[in-house]
């Protein structure tokens, strides 16, 4: 194997990238220019009604937390699961398991008492505070979960709406700093992954440019060997996901998106697209092998771009819980859903959630390349 | 006994129903300029391809050097330049960089590169014109280009598949000079053509072929002084009732 023949084909795709404006459109301005529009017109809000897990301690051994979880499970959008103890609920939060972890106090029941006691004299009130734990990067769970925590509260206490004033308070206390987040923000993670999918119509249709001209058979008079192409094909593609990510991320942060993690996971991100994108160069050599010409690529490539797109990207947020059964089909959701725990959630690089996600993704990725080598070597030879 | 610069023994190559080459048999000594003429269809790039190890033949041996293109293609490879009949450039780069970029695919050592480059754009007309991006390039350049790729490693082989095709008559001079040029090194050049004038100036022997198969075969001047014709073109008339170009 010769570097220097591996490294002239790396060259060759950049020169390409930059200077074909069709190829940097589709890789670069295409996905930033989609991105920024989709973000500003794209909401959530699926179909049909979904029902969000949520985790609850209860440190409490009276009946009244009981009352609660059954009332949690009541209000039709939450299902409560109860965990022994705070760490394996905050890490099942961390690693999006859980849309939120309720911590119900060991006095709540006494608090409660207190209050059915003495309804009208707040001074004679045990007073509790049940904390609660939000996934941020959930819409659902910092929208929906503290007034529907506040619902079943007041039902608890037999109060007709939410209590102005009752014993129990809740207190959201996040993994991190407790805001708001954009409908921008919430979907920047699978925006990343939603401008890396474009490089499988690039892969494709470069594929058959080379083909229809003659290219693909003059390099293959030369000495280089067909793995010492690939393996120049597959880093350009790598080199250009790279760039492409440094471009979307930089994109995001100044239109807002500031994940509050270290170098460290911004890297593991990278390196995750990065993997990303050897699922692309195979998907883009199936559909070069399926397509004739590169108007027949640029259509190929939307039947595996499509799919990935709605459900594996921020498109795929706001899908009904049936359809997200069918996300775990495509590797791009894999992605997204690290992304999602590292930059939202705060998840730690070696949470077992993320290393899961990488290891699918790779997986996935790397048996995609291997098909699309192995099918366009067969019809087309490399 | 030295071996034949290539070798080609009852070579066979079928695609499905129709048969490309039928049994084609050749020698061509090294440093010999050969001519493989015929009519479009008559299985001449097919030849080439299979001498290129672009096509598995159906049957029969072809050997470039004593090489087996078959088994020892890497080997091949080295002694070949391969111009193709598509004028085969990358139009997003400068033709400085296509031809650094087939040194590169050919392991060249950077110098040797370097110097072999400025030779060869001179020799071709293009320094002017080689910081320029290809796609800018007439025709005729971009063949001009195409023929500089095949040779930038300095093969002892050549293939020149059609190379003055669509080119004006003083650009095809230059080529003809050109390849004029690689027979005075040495190298061996199989030369395909459809333009029999081109044939008769530039080759030493000429073989035609049609439907796959080996009609005739000597030195262009013999075969048309024994065949009592006035060109090839007449000879290749004679042959087969037709002429070897169909006018548009």
């Amino acid at each position: 194997m010769r570097i220097q023949r591996i490294l002239a084909i790396v060259k060759k795709e950049a020169k390409k990238t930059v200077r074909d404006p069709a190829v940097l459109f589709m890789v670069f301005l295409f996905p930033v220019a989609f991105m920024l529009a989709f973000g500003a017109f794209f909401g959530g809000g699926g179909g049909e009604q979904p029902v969000y897990e949520v985790g609850v301690v209860n440190m409490d051994k009276g009946d009244a937390a009981q009352t609660l979880l059954t009332m949690l499970s009541k209000t039709g959008l939450l299902s409560p699961r109860v965990y022994d103890d705070n760490n394996t609920a905050q890490a099942d939060l961390s690693q999006g398991k859980v849309k939120a972890v309720i911590i119900i106090p060991s006095d709540f029941s006494l608090s409660l008492a207190s209050y059915r006691a003495a309804p009208g004299e707040p001074g004679r009130w045990s007073n509790t505070t049940i904390a609660l734990y939000l996934d941020k990067g959930s819409l659902i769970a910092i929208q929906a979960v503290p007034p529907m925590l506040q619902q079943a509260l007041a039902a608890v206490a037999g109060l007709e709406s939410q209590a102005p004033l009752s014993p129990l308070r809740v207190e959201v206390a996040s993994l991190v700093e407790v805001k708001t987040l954009s409908v921008f923000e919430f979907m920047a993670p699978g925006m990343f992954t939603f401008a890396s999918i474009y490089i499988l119509m690039m892969v494709a249709q470069a594929f058959i440019q080379d083909r229809e001209n003659g290219m693909m058979k003059r390099i293959r008079t030369t000495s280089i060997t067909s793995f010492e192409f690939m393996m120049g094909q597959v880093f350009s593609y790598m080199l250009i996901a790279l760039v492409q990510a440094a471009l979307v991320f930089a994109t995001v942060y100044l239109l807002g998106f500031r994940p509050n993690v270290d170098l460290g996971t911004h890297l593991f991100a990278f390196t995750i697209l990065l993997v990303f994108s050897l699922s692309n160069v195979g998907f883009g050599l199936i559909a070069a092998t399926l397509a004739k010409s590169p108007g027949a690529a640029t259509g190929f490539s939307f039947l595996f771009l499509l799919p990935q797109l709605f459900l594996g990207t921020f498109v795929g947020m706001s899908l009904s819980q049936t359809a997200q059964i069918a996300c775990r089909f495509v590797p791009s959701y894999y992605v997204t859903d690290s992304l999602v725990s590292l930059f939202l959630r705060g998840a730690s690089i070696l949470s077992p959630a993320i290393l899961l996600d990488l290891a699918v993704a790779s997986m996935f990725s790397v048996a995609v390349l291997i098909a699309g080598i192995f099918l366009y070597a067969k019809y087309f030879r490399i | 006994m030295v071996e034949p610069g290539i070798l080609i023994e009852r070579l066979v190559k079928k695609y499905e129903d129709v048969t490309a080459v039928d049994g084609l048999s050749l020698r061509v000594a090294r440093g010999e300029l050969f001519g493989l003429l015929g009519p479009n269809g008559a299985g001449k790039t097919t030849t080439i391809n299979i001498l290129c190890g672009l096509v598995k033949p159906t049957s029969g041996i072809v050997s470039v050097y004593g090489f087996d293109v078959q088994a020892e293609l890497c080997k091949v490879k080295q002694f070949i330049g391969v111009c193709t009949q598509e004028t085969a450039v990358y139009d997003y780069l400068t033709g400085l960089e296509n031809v650094e970029l087939f040194g590169s695919l050919y392991a060249m050592r950077g110098d040797v590169l370097k110097a072999r480059r400025k030779a060869l754009l001179e020799k071709m007309g293009l320094t002017k014109d080689a910081e320029r991006r290809v796609g800018k390039y007439s025709g005729g350049m971009k063949r001009r280009l195409s023929l500089i790729l095949a040779l930038v490693h300095d093969p002892q082989v050549v293939f020149l598949d059609e190379p003055t095709v669509g080119m004006d008559p003083q650009s095809r001079r230059a080529v003809w000079d050109f390849i004029r040029g690689l027979k005075a090194e040495g190298k061996t050049v199989i030369l395909t053509t459809h333009y029999m004038e081109e044939a008769e100036e530039l080759c030493d022997r000429v073989g035609i072929i049609d439907h796959g198969k080996l009609i005739t075969l000597g030195a262009p001047g013999e075969l048309i002084s024994d065949s009592g014709v006035g060109s090839l073109e007449e000879l290749f008339i004679k042959l087969t009732g037709r002429r070897i170009r169909e006018e548009a």
